[in-house]
């Protein structure tokens, strides 16, 4: 009995055509580099200082900025050639490339923003991952309800919900685990309505998400107005999380108080990262949730509940977002305000399809947007020539960059938004 | 395990798909339910699968009547099937579709070791050589369907069910799956083996049950004739081969000259390919589903983007104009998903017929759809085709398979042509339709069109092809005559060109 060897599909690698995509679009940020650190150079020195309270000091970084821009400029547009000719002996330009790549764009625009000013570099990565969390969260959950086949528009309203709920409670209760529980509720039961929409009654799912987002501003933004503010020192004060400094660790340069001197709702989020990365990986829940996504007939056949699987992880979706949304209130503001969220769950959705359906990459792409915000606040803040408004566009020129310039044709689950009917 | 089937009825609304139905089989014994499409076959493999709800009559295994409330429990009770399309997830491992929904876990997480041993075990005992860690989606269907027997078997299966399972195989490797199922039949296993095809039945079966609408119609020996066994499932004596005389053979029509078409991703899913067919003469493209066939025909329409090469027809070139200029250039085409490419559901029958002319003569005039003459047209030629509805205005989704079929072909046909492309051009239908769908073919090459016909059916090839073109991989492997053997056919599918079929055309 032979068995043929599968080989791909016909035509060889002569055959195919190679894509010149990365090399231009590094092209022309190197342009874009060109025209702003050469030809629109500022001087000045400008400062990366790295001190933090408690640890070892670390020596500030000066660099000059025209030498700087000139510098970036140079490498960036030498590192495009680099890229054309990868793509010519090798085929692809490896991805870290492309990151040290950025990183140098990065570096060569922070310096020329902040030209003659100090910029706190712990101070930009706290920031970052403050701001990033409540995306993490919001990307884990769509990354868990649209790898069961249900797609989550519904992140923004899970978020605004948790946000709302947890605030009450917290205040009410003056108990912060009780606001987180609300929060978890909350969520859960957006995700009920979206649940039982799409699975029972069959409607489209990108609807069901998108009515549910515009009910919960609505039903947060009414009940806010008519009940929050007129008691707001008893419904709408909740005590905050402190930072929990977790001993040694904190102590690290950078990295301790970026990550291990945070509050217990950050710490929740990194543990929620890696449990869902392992769990889809690595569990009998991830095999059948995967499954249930990927083909719902196959699981079926095999004697999984297709409609109770779904149901479940998509409720699970929304309890992992509602935490998010108690970040809002719980983790930094410490109040409740009309559409607090403003829009933290679109960019979510986003980062869930530039992080492919990964929970790794999808937090990764949520860290990014983050930081695009963070520096956006602080270059305000250090005053920069850029306006402020401009300034604020740039965590979702990054989304619109990220989503449809570097993700290109990606294979999600592929059985996402489609509705299992037996029969 | 002996499986008893008492009086299984399943009605679905009016429709009786299963009426009063009894099936015995012993362990140790395949039994072949033989059918036409439509007739209630896979209904009653889903009722025994528990992912149908029988309305009356009882399920017994050893005697013991069972209650299935859903697939799980039926795989519980011993039963496993082989679906006709694989219920496997594509993007996983063998290992992980095998264990998915009975994981062994190892401290809270798969154990995936001893998942990837008891593929190896079971397919190293029928001599499968799977990889467990193969990604589904890579293997070609042949190892696919072994996979699909692997997890059956993975579950202790004592009732094996295999629903259609050759309808994606090459010709060699049917016979290697009846040599599984010998196999497994010789190691006590009670296997079902539902089928249309005539040939399989009589070489495997131990027993024959015959199905039509619904009801068992009868029992036949593995030793009947394919005459017997066809009036039998089709409830009347039937031809089994189209009457034509030898291709008259004229001019060149159509000629295909280094023909490469890539897909959206860059892949060449045509491969430099080359022919021509005469005026009056068919042309039958065969192959194994999925091998370039569906892009070929595509690109002869115009429906590809990237095409390379250069099609000609009747001296004029094709390549590069838009459907509409092919279709105005006098080429019929039948697309192989009539559902999907070749009618619109919720147009009637007359709206259908009008659909590739909608733009003007003789049906559309100043921008107004003329209903007279639309009417008249469509009255004559559903009787012409005999198309079986209540009117021309019924919807063309409530229509069988087979007047579907019928109201696509009086579409292409009743245009003047100068080159007609059948893509599996019978799929699914019942031999009634079958008969009259090949007439009609055969019928248009006596006209002097050249004709393309695109099957994944040996028999069909046979029954219409003046000379056969195999395609595999995307490339023609080579082209042979119309009466070359099922066996030189078969080796061809599978992308070897024997010595004395390489000098025949």
């Amino acid at each position: 009995m032979s068995t043929r060897v599968a080989a791909p599909v016909v035509g060889s690698a002569a055959s195919r055509e190679l894509s010149y995509k990365t090399p231009v679009a590094l092209g022309i940020f190197a342009v874009l580099a060109l025209l702003l650190l050469v030809v629109f150079a500022r001087d000045g020195v400008s400062t990366f200082s790295f001190t933090q309270a408690g640890t070892v000091a670390l020596p500030n970084v000066s660099l000059p900025v025209r030498a700087t821009g000139i510098a970036v400029t140079i490498v960036a547009a030498l590192m495009t050639i680099g890229a054309v000719a990868l793509i010519r002996l090798r085929g692809a330009v490896p991805r870290w490339y492309v990151a040290v790549f950025t990183l140098l764009l990065v570096v060569g625009f922070l310096a020329w923003a902040t030209a003659g000013q100090r910029l706190p570099i712990v101070g930009l990565l706290t920031g970052s991952l403050a701001l990033a969390a409540p995306l993490i969260f919001g990307a884990l959950g769509g990354v868990v309800s649209e790898r069961v086949g249900i797609v989550n528009i519904a992140i923004e309203g899970q978020l605004l919900a948790g946000a709302f709920v947890s605030a009450i409670i917290a205040s009410v209760t003056k108990n912060l685990f009780f606001g987180l529980l609300g929060a978890v509720v909350a969520g859960t039961l957006v995700s009920f309505v979206l649940a039982a929409l799409s699975i029972k009654y069959v409607v489209n799912q990108v609807i069901v998400g998108v009515v549910l987002n515009v009910l919960m501003l609505g039903l947060t933004t009414f009940l806010y107005e008519t009940v929050l503010v007129p008691a707001s020192s008893t419904l709408n004060a909740p005590p905050t999380f402190a930072n929990l400094a977790i001993p040694g660790l904190s102590l690290i340069p950078i990295i301790g108080a970026v990550v291990f001197d945070q509050s217990v709702v950050t710490y929740l989020m990194i543990v929620a990262v890696i449990v869902v990365w392992i769990g889809l990986t690595r569990t009998r829940w991830g095999l059948r949730l995967r499954a249930v996504g990927e083909h719902p007939q196959a699981a079926d056949t095999v004697g999984i509940n297709v409609s109770r699987t779904r149901f479940w992880n998509v409720a699970l979706a929304g309890a992992i977002v509602g935490l998010g949304g108690a970040y809002f209130t719980l983790g930094s503001v410490g109040s409740f305000s009309q559409n607090i969220t403003s829009g933290a769950g679109y960019i979510a959705l986003a980062a869930v399809i530039f992080g492919r359906w990964d929970p790794l990459r999808a937090s990764a792409a949520g860290l990014l947007f983050g930081f695009a915000s963070q520096v956006a606040n602080i270059l305000g803040i250090v005053g920069s020539p850029v306006p402020s408004d401009i300034l604020l566009t740039l965590p979702y020129v990054v989304t619109i960059i990220a989503v449809a310039g570097l993700v290109g044709r990606v294979r999600g689950p592929a059985a996402a938004g489609r509705p299992y009917v037996k029969g | 395990m002996r499986l008893e089937l008492h009086g299984i009825t399943k009605a679905f609304g009016a429709l009786v798909a299963n009426d009063h139905i009894d099936l015995t089989v012993e362990p140790g014994e395949i039994h072949c339910l033989l059918g036409e499409n439509g007739a209630g076959k896979s209904t009653l493999m889903n009722i025994l699968y528990g992912l149908l709800r029988a309305d009356s009559g009882e399920i017994r295994l050893d005697g013991t009547v069972q209650h299935f409330s859903g697939p799980g429990d039926a795989m519980r009770a011993g039963i496993g099937m082989v679906h006709q399309h694989f219920m496997l997830v594509p993007v996983f491992t063998v290992a992980e579709n095998v264990m998915l929904g009975h994981e062994q876990t190892r401290g809270g997480f798969l154990d995936l070791p001893a998942a990837r041993a008891r593929v190896s075990e079971i397919s190293a005992r029928f001599g499968f050589d799977l990889d467990p860690d193969a990604v589904v989606e890579d293997l070609p269907v042949g190892v696919q369907q072994r996979v699909e027997i692997v997890k059956a078997l993975s579950r202790d299966a004592k009732v094996l069910v295999f629903d259609e399972p050759t309808a994606v195989l090459t010709p060699q490797e049917t016979d290697e799956l009846m040599a599984i199922m010998r196999q497994l039949k010789g190691a006590g296993t009670a296997i079902v083996f539902i089928t249309h095809k005539l040939r399989e039945v009589r070489e495997v079966a131990d027993r024959i049950t015959v199905v039509r609408l619904g009801k068992v119609v009868g029992e036949a020996e593995p030793t009947a004739s394919n005459a017997e066994l066809a009036s039998l499932m089709v409830g009347r004596s039937v031809e089994l081969t189209v009457q034509r005389t030898p291709s008259a053979g004229g001019a060149t029509g159509l000629d295909v000259a280094a023909l490469t078409v890539l897909d959206a991703n860059g892949q060449v899913v045509v491969d430099d390919v080359s022919f021509a067919v005469r005026r009056g003469e068919i042309l039958a493209i065969a192959g194994v589903q999925g091998n370039g066939q569906t892009e070929l025909t595509e690109a002869l329409l115009g429906l590809q983007e990237d095409v390379r090469g250069t099609v000609t027809l009747d001296g004029r070139a094709l390549t590069g104009l838009s459907v509409r200029r092919v279709l105005e250039a006098g080429v019929g085409f039948v697309p192989e998903d009539r559902q999907e490419d070749a009618l619109v559901a919720e147009f009637s029958i007359a709206e259908n017929l009008m659909l590739d002319r909608s733009d003007g003569a003789p049906f559309v005039k100043g921008g107004a759809v003329r209903r007279r003459d639309l009417e008249t047209f469509a009255t004559a030629t559903v009787r012409e085709f005999d198309v079986r509805a209540q009117g021309i205005d019924t919807h063309v989704g409530r229509l069988s398979g087979g007047n579907q079929q019928k109201v696509v072909l009086a579409r292409e046909l009743s245009r003047s042509l100068r080159l007609f492309v059948a893509a599996q051009p019978t799929r699914g239908l019942d031999v009634g339709s079958i008969e009259f769908v090949h007439e009609r073919i055969v019928a248009t090459r006596d006209e002097g069109v050249p004709v393309i016909v695109i099957s994944t059916e040996l028999d069909e090839v046979a029954a219409l092809a003046d000379r056969i073109a195999v395609m595999y991989r995307g490339r023609i492997v080579g082209i042979v005559p119309g009466d070359t053997s099922r066996d030189v056919l078969g080796l061809m599918m599978a992308g070897e060109l024997p010595d004395d079929a390489r000098t025949a055309a």
